[in-house]
C-alpha cells in the first residue's frame, strides 16, 4: 500500500476533532468568539455624539461574518473534506524557533546580533556549511544592510550591545 | 523625462525582474520590501520604481516558468503549462521568445487602456458620494470571492480578517479604543507595510523551510528567439484576446495577473485550432497566459488611480506608496495632478518596453539568479524585510507584527486561505467602514435609503453576481 493511501486511510480513521477541518475551524471561531467579546468592553458614545453606528458595531459585525462563514466552511468539510498536508519537517521548526530565538536576542541584546544569528542559525539548518557562504548571510549581508539604512536612510537603529558600539554610546 | 526618472525605471525594471525571477519572491513582496526605500525619492518617482517593478516582475515569473517548470510569480502559473514542455524540447529560446513579446505587446496594450479609462472612470467616481464609495468597496470584496486561488468562502473569511485588521487602533470618527489592550503603539492601529510582509515573505521562508528537498531541474537555455512569421501567424489573435481579457480582469477590484492568465489561457485553448497541443508545449498557450497577466498590470492601474480602490494586491502597495507619498488616489488627483498621472503613464509604457530589452538580451543572466540557493537566499530578505519594516516608523512592534504575520499567513496559505484577500481587505477596511458610518449619518440611520441610489443598487447587484458567480461556475465544472 502507498503512502498516500495509508495516509488517507489513517485520516478516515481519525476522530472528526483531530482533523485539519474541525481544528483550523474551531480556532477560527474560538479566536473570533474571543475577540468578539472583547468588542463588548469598548468605550460607548453618547446618543448625542454619535455618528451612524457605535464604534464596535462595525468589528462586531465583521466577527459574527466569520463565525458563519467557518461554520460553512466547516459544513462544507464534511462533504468535501480537505486535501491532506504533509507533516511538517523539522527545519520548518528550527526556523519557527529561530524567530523566537530573533525575538530574545533582540529584545535583550542587540537587534543586529538578532539578525546575524539568525542568518545563521537558518542557514546552517537549511543545509549550508561552507565557512564563507555562513560568514557572508551573517556578518557581510547584515552589515552592509546596516550601513545601506543607517546612511542612504538616515535610520537609527535601536539600541543593543553592538549598535552602542558604533554609535559610541 | 527627466535622467533621473529614467534610472528609476531602468533599476526598478531590472530589480523587478529579478523579484520576478525568484520563486516566492514577486511584484507585491518586492515592491512591500522597496517601500520604505522610496522615502529618498520624490512621489513621482517612488511610484514609477514600483510601477516598473511591478511591469517587469510579472514578465520576469516567465523565466522561471519556462526553464525550472516553476512560476516566478504566481501570475505565472499557466505559463509553465506550455512553456516547460515546450524548453524541455529544446526549445526554450522560443518558449520565451514567445513569452516576451507577448508580454510586452499585453502590457502597451493595458496602458493605453489605463490612459484611456482611468481618466473616464474618474470622471464617473465624481458623481459618487458616500454611499457610492461604500458600495464599491463592497464589491471589490465580494469579488474577492472569484480571485481563483482558494475557495470563494475562505477568501471571504480572510477579506473579513483583514477589514478587523484594520479596525485596530483608535476609531477614526470617535477617538474610541478598539483591539488595543492597553498598547500604546497599537492606538495608531496595524501599519499596511508589517502586515504585507509578513504574510507575503515571512511566510514564504517559512514554506520554503519545508521545501528544501525540492530539486529543480533547470533546462538549458542558449538565446531568446524572437517567434517566427508562423508564430506571429499563430498567436497574433490570442495575443489581442488575451490583453483585452487581462486588462478587464485587471480593471476589476481585487482581481490580478493570476486570474487574468488563467482565463487567458483557457480562452485561447478554447478558441484554438490545435487545442490538443495545449499541455505539450503550445506556443498559443505561452501567449494566451504572458499576454493576459501583464494585461493586468496597467488595468489594474485603472481602479486604483481613478477610485482608489486597488485591482490586485501588488496595486495595494502601489496604492500605499502614493498615500505614504502625499498623493490621495481618486478623481481629484486627475483634475489637479495630471502632468502626474501622465509620468505614471509614460514610465509605464517605457517599462514594458526596457523589460522587453532586457528579458530578450538577458534572459540567460537572470535565469542564473535561480541558482542562488535558498539556504542563502531567504536569510537575506529575512535581514532586509527586518530592517525595511523597522525603518518605516522606527518600531520593534512593527518587526512582532510582521513576524506574528509571517506565521499566520504560513497556516492560512496551509490550509487553503489566501493571502491576498487580507490585503484587499485591510486596505479597503477604512474606506468601508467610513464610508458606511457616514453615509448612516447622511441617512440618519435609515439602512434602507441605501436603496434609493442608482449606482449603490448597481454595485450591490453586482456585489451579489460576483458572490454566486464562483459558486454556479463550481457547479457547472
Amino acid at each position: 500500500m502507498s503512502n498516500v493511501q495509508k495516509q488517507k486511510r489513517a485520516n478516515k480513521s481519525l476522530p472528526f476533532f483531530f482533523k485539519d477541518e474541525f481544528k483550523v475551524s474551531f480556532i477560527i471561531i474560538l479566536v473570533s468568539t474571543i475577540l468578539l467579546i472583547s468588542t463588548f468592553t469598548f468605550d460607548i458614545v453618547p446618543p448625542i455624539l454619535n455618528r451612524g453606528i457605535q464604534p464596535a458595531t462595525f468589528p462586531k459585525g465583521l466577527l459574527l461574518l466569520i463565525i458563519v462563514l467557518t461554520l460553512i466552511v466547516f459544513y462544507l468539510s464534511i462533504k468535501k473534506p480537505w486535501k491532506i498536508e504533509k507533516k511538517l519537517p523539522k527545519t520548518f521548526f528550527l526556523t519557527l524557533l529561530s524567530f523566537i530565538l530573533f525575538v530574545i536576542v533582540s529584545k535583550t541584546l542587540d537587534f543586529f546580533l538578532a539578525i546575524s544569528l539568525l542568518s545563521i542559525f537558518v542557514s546552517y539548518c537549511w543545509g549550508e556549511r561552507r565557512l564563507f557562504y555562513l560568514i557572508l548571510v551573517s556578518i557581510i549581508f547584515p552589515i552592509i544592510v546596516f550601513i545601506f539604512f543607517e546612511t542612504i536612510l538616515g535610520l537609527r537603529f535601536p539600541p543593543g550591545i553592538i549598535t552602542n558600539i558604533y554609535y559610541q554610546v | 523625462m527627466s535622467s533621473k526618472l529614467m534610472i528609476v525605471l531602468v533599476f526598478g525594471t531590472l530589480f523587478g525582474l529579478i523579484l520576478g525571477v525568484l520563486p516566492g519572491l514577486g511584484p507585491t513582496t518586492g515592491g512591500a520590501l522597496i517601500l520604505p526605500f522610496t522615502m529618498t525619492l520624490d512621489p513621482l518617482s517612488a511610484i514609477v520604481l514600483l510601477t516598473a517593478i511591478y511591469c517587469s516582475a510579472t514578465y520576469g515569473g516567465a523565466i522561471t516558468a519556462v526553464l525550472i517548470n516553476t512560476p516566478g510569480t504566481p501570475a505565472a502559473a499557466a505559463t509553465c503549462l506550455d512553456g516547460y514542455p515546450l524548453a524541455q524540447k529544446g526549445e526554450a529560446g522560443r518558449a520565451l521568445g514567445m513569452a516576451t513579446v507577448s508580454s510586452t505587446i499585453g502590457g502597451i496594450f493595458s496602458v493605453v487602456v489605463l490612459v484611456f479609462f482611468a481618466p473616464l472612470l474618474a470622471q464617473l467616481a465624481y458623481e459618487f458620494g458616500q454611499p457610492e464609495y461604500f458600495a464599491l468597496a463592497i464589491f471589490g470584496l465580494t469579488m474577492l470571492a472569484s480571485i481563483g486561488e482558494g475557495s470563494p468562502i475562505k477568501n471571504l473569511i480572510a477579506g473579513a480578517f483583514g477589514i478587523l485588521i484594520s479596525t485596530i487602533g483608535k476609531d477614526f470618527m470617535t477617538s474610541i479604543e478598539r483591539f488595543t489592550y492597553g498598547i500604546n503603539e497599537l492606538s495608531e492601529g496595524i501599519g499596511f507595510i508589517p502586515v504585507v510582509v509578513g504574510l507575503f515573505a515571512i511566510s514564504e521562508m517559512l514554506t520554503q523551510s519545508t521545501l528544501l528537498d525540492q530539486v529543480f531541474k533547470r533546462v538549458a537555455l542558449k538565446a531568446v528567439k524572437l517567434p517566427s512569421l508562423l508564430d506571429y501567424k499563430k498567436t497574433w489573435k490570442t495575443i489581442l484576446r488575451s490583453s483585452g481579457i487581462g486588462s478587464f480582469i485587471g480593471v476589476l477590484p481585487a482581481e490580478g495577473g493570476t486570474v487574468a492568465s488563467l482565463i487567458g489561457y483557457s480562452e485561447a485553448k478554447r478558441w484554438s485550432k490545435n487545442p490538443e497541443e495545449f499541455g505539450k508545449g503550445s506556443v498559443e498557450g505561452i501567449a494566451g497566459a504572458e499576454a493576459a497577466n501583464n494585461a493586468a498590470t496597467g488595468g489594474a492601474m485603472v481602479p486604483t488611480l481613478a477610485l482608489g480602490i486597488p485591482g490586485s494586491a501588488t496595486t495595494a502597495v502601489i496604492l500605499t506608496g502614493l498615500i505614504i507619498h502625499g498623493v490621495r488616489p481618486g478623481p481629484d488627483l486627475f483634475r489637479e495632478q495630471p502632468e502626474f498621472l501622465y509620468g505614471i503613464f509614460g514610465s509605464m509604457l517605457i517599462a514594458n518596453i526596457l523589460f522587453f530589452i532586457f528579458g530578450f538580451f538577458g534572459a540567460k543572466i537572470f535565469a542564473r539568479i535561480t541558482l542562488v540557493p535558498n539556504k542563502l537566499l531567504w536569510p537575506m530578505i529575512f535581514a532586509v524585510s527586518v530592517c525595511g519594516t523597522y525603518s518605516l516608523s522606527q518600531s520593534m512592534l512593527d518587526v512582532w507584527i510582521m513576524l506574528f504575520f509571517g506565521v499566520i499567513g504560513f497556516f492560512m496559505r496551509r490550509y487553503g486561505f489566501s493571502v491576498v484577500p487580507v490585503i484587499i481587505g485591510l486596505i479597503l477596511g477604512e474606506l468601508v467602514e467610513g464610508t458606511l458610518r457616514q453615509s448612516l449619518v447622511i441617512f440618519e440611520g435609515n439602512w434602507l435609503l441605501f436603496l434609493t441610489r442608482p449606482i449603490v443598487v448597481t454595485f450591490f447587484i453586482l456585489s451579489f453576481i460576483a458572490l454566486i458567480f464562483p459558486l454556479l461556475r463550481k457547479k457547472k465544472v
